[in-house]
């Protein structure tokens, strides 16, 4: 793959342009009249190619998880476009978005609230098979037990129910849902943050074996740049609303340019005891 | 070490066992822990959800006490014997010489009541002093803990103030009677990077310039690699490794704390190709495994495994560095891929 400087390539699957998000304040006594707005989302442009790994991080609130619904059109953007394999989404109606769900999936940060505690994992992952046309009947089973296989689950977990697993493993189950349609992008919100260390690097080593074999395109969010910048070839930083910063995952991280994130990255803790205290040593003699 | 016996001990517990009656079956949280606070020490006790951290902490507070539960073992703190102690007697530690902080302030704090006026009823409660001075002293402390206008805050409610600033509050509220522990469980998790370094300085400043002894619980090797000067690992129950923050780091004998070390990213060093797992998942305390808990996951188990090893010193030349595998430190400083610097 060609790429420039900033690690760049060529040919995108998904272009933002000027994607905006406001939410309305409303005030008034009969008639509530919009007296200002958040902007959740505001002026984003960011684009990704095939098989790549765009990391998004920022501090809660600063609009990652908005900016994805908004991409996904699942809350309807204030202003903007957004560009899917060249073609314009933003606007489109829900039958018109229907085919290109199966090209965008999404897995989310809690994974014991995205999946459906009465519903059986078998359904679970099945469903958008289903939905789009792909498999019914008896193609349904086998299909559903090589996307189990594939995230590291074991076919004999068809018949059981979300509770029934870990955290880890039910992020297996979200990550086997999102895979069913054969998706070219996946929005992974916060998918590893509410798991336990020792899981975390599971799970981030599925994701790029997944993208390896399949050449996914992820859009990576999360709070910790150490697991951002090891999954990420490209790292968007956000900060109230906007990109602040794009670049270059280890340039990011090795000179970031921009004020708040060298203060984001500056408030990293670093697990090296040593090196913690040449730091601390470093800053008193300032 | 003839320093380090100078120095007195502010908090021994010995054979710590905790265990409750579910519907499902005895779950032992806490098997067999011993820990050891020195005056003005941070020591960090680190490991994942289940491990049985927050238990042991809870229990010292005395506060997993119920029908369902066990407990055995002793907590020595201050003269005063926390297992068993008579809620009297917990009462005149407890806010007073110890005080604990938790995850998520704003589920602490409570949301009717100025965070003021919590402050004054803690100190009230254990002091006799008017209102005005209590209020005087909260707004004091509010100050100490970094929050801005303190005069004002102090009639803020909750949720008037964000996440960072609830959990100063929650310090300030848990310094109030000038504990000489502070139980601080998973203080920055529910908070975002620049304003856990903030915490994490209150914290460092607090046991320098009070005196102030710390015990951080945490899941985060980065936070503990800040600001403790010891460090004891804890997995499925039981403390698999305790040393000084150097040894634990530079020198790790359980595997558990290798795949640990391991597993962590750093934005300082390359990325390297695969990020290093620890294969498999904790095991249910309900039906925890025979000998070493970690040995179903451990790379290096062998038949001795299945017998619980001690938690021994095990090298000669640490002699306050204690470890629960059977491996020979040749063998571990062998075959282990972190520590030594790196």
């Amino acid at each position: 793959m060609a790429r420039d400087e900033e690690g760049h390539v060529s040919g995108r699957l998904l272009e933002v342009k000027g994607l905006s998000k406001h939410f309305p304040i409303k005030s008034g006594l009969l008639i509530d009249r919009e007296v200002e707005s958040v902007r959740a989302v505001d002026g984003v442009d960011f684009a990704i190619s095939s098989g790549e790994t765009l990391g998004l991080v920022g501090e809660s609130g600063c609009g990652k998880s908005t900016l994805c619904r908004a991409v996904l059109q699942l809350i309807k953007p204030t202003a903007g476009s957004v560009l899917f394999e060249g073609h314009e989404i933003v606007g489109l109606g829900d039958r018109q978005m229907q085919p290109l769900r199966r090209e965008m999936q999404m897995v989310f940060q809690n994974p014991q609230a995205s999946l459906n505690p009465r519903k059986r994992v078998g359904e679970i992952v099945g469903s958008p098979l289903k939905l789009h046309g792909l498999a019914s009947g008896s193609e349904l089973k086998p299909k559903v037990q090589e996307l189990l296989d594939r995230v590291g689950l074991s076919p004999e977990h068809y018949n059981r129910y979300p509770h029934e697993f870990s955290g880890g493993q039910q992020q297996r189950i979200g990550i086997a849902r999102a895979l069913a349609t054969r998706p070219k992008l996946i929005f992974a919100d916060e998918p590893v943050s509410k798991l336990d260390v020792s899981i975390q690097a599971q799970i981030v080593n599925l994701l790029v074996d997944l993208q390896k074999d399949l050449g996914l395109a992820y859009v990576f969010v999360a709070h910790d740049i150490g697991i951002v910048r090891h999954i990420s070839q490209r790292i968007a930083v956000m900060k109230d609303g906007k990109i602040v910063e794009e670049g270059a995952a280890d340039r990011i991280c090795e000179q970031p340019r921009d004020p708040y994130t060298q203060q984001l990255l500056s408030a990293v803790p670093i697990p090296d005891p040593r090196e913690n205290r040449t730091r601390r040593a470093a800053a008193a003699r300032e | 070490m003839s320093e380090a016996g100078r120095v007195p001990t502010l908090l021994e517990v010995h054979d710590l066992e905790v265990s409750f009656n579910t519907e499902d079956g005895v779950v032992r949280a806490v098997d067999g822990v011993g820990l050891e606070l020195k005056s003005d020490e941070v020591l960090a006790v680190v490991g994942e959800s289940g491990s049985g951290k927050s238990v042991t902490a809870l229990t010292m507070m005395g506060l997993t006490r119920g029908p369902n539960a066990s407990i055995s073992g002793t907590a020595h703190f201050e003269g005063t014997e926390l297992i068993g102690a008579s809620d009297e007697e917990l009462r005149r530690v407890r806010g007073n010489r110890m005080s604990m902080i938790f995850q998520d302030p704003m589920s602490s704090l409570n949301p009717v009541y100025r965070v003021g006026a919590q402050i004054v009823e803690q100190i009230r409660a254990h002091r006799d002093v008017s209102a005005t001075e209590a209020r005087q002293r909260a707004v004091e402390l509010l100050d100490a803990v970094g929050i801005p206008d303190p005069g004002i805050r102090v009639d803020a409610y909750p949720h008037e103030l964000s996440g960072g600033m609830r959990q100063r509050a929650m310090i300030a509220m848990a310094l109030s009677l000038d504990p000489s522990l502070l139980i601080a469980d998973e203080p920055t998790t529910a908070l975002d990077v620049t304003i856990q370094a903030q915490l994490i300085e209150l914290l460092r400043k607090l046991n320098e310039e009070r005196d102030l002894s710390i015990v951080l619980i945490t899941h985060d090797i980065g936070v503990v690699a800040e600001i403790a000067d010891r460090v004891a690992v804890m997995y499925a129950g039981r403390i698999v490794e305790q040393g000084t923050l150097d040894e634990v780091f530079y020198d790790p004998q359980h595997p558990y704390t290798w795949g640990l070390l391991g597993s962590l990213t750093r934005i300082d060093r390359p990325r390297p190709d695969r990020l290093p797992q620890i294969p498999g998942m904790p095991p249910s305390l309900l039906e925890p495994p025979v000998g070493c808990h970690f040995r179903p996951r451990c790379p290096h188990a062998f038949d001795r495994c299945q017998s619980v090893p001690d938690l021994n010193t095990r090298l000669p030349e640490a002699p306050a560095h204690f470890d629960r595998c059977f491996l020979s430190p040749e063998q571990k400083r062998e075959r282990r891929e972190v520590g030594d610097g790196t």
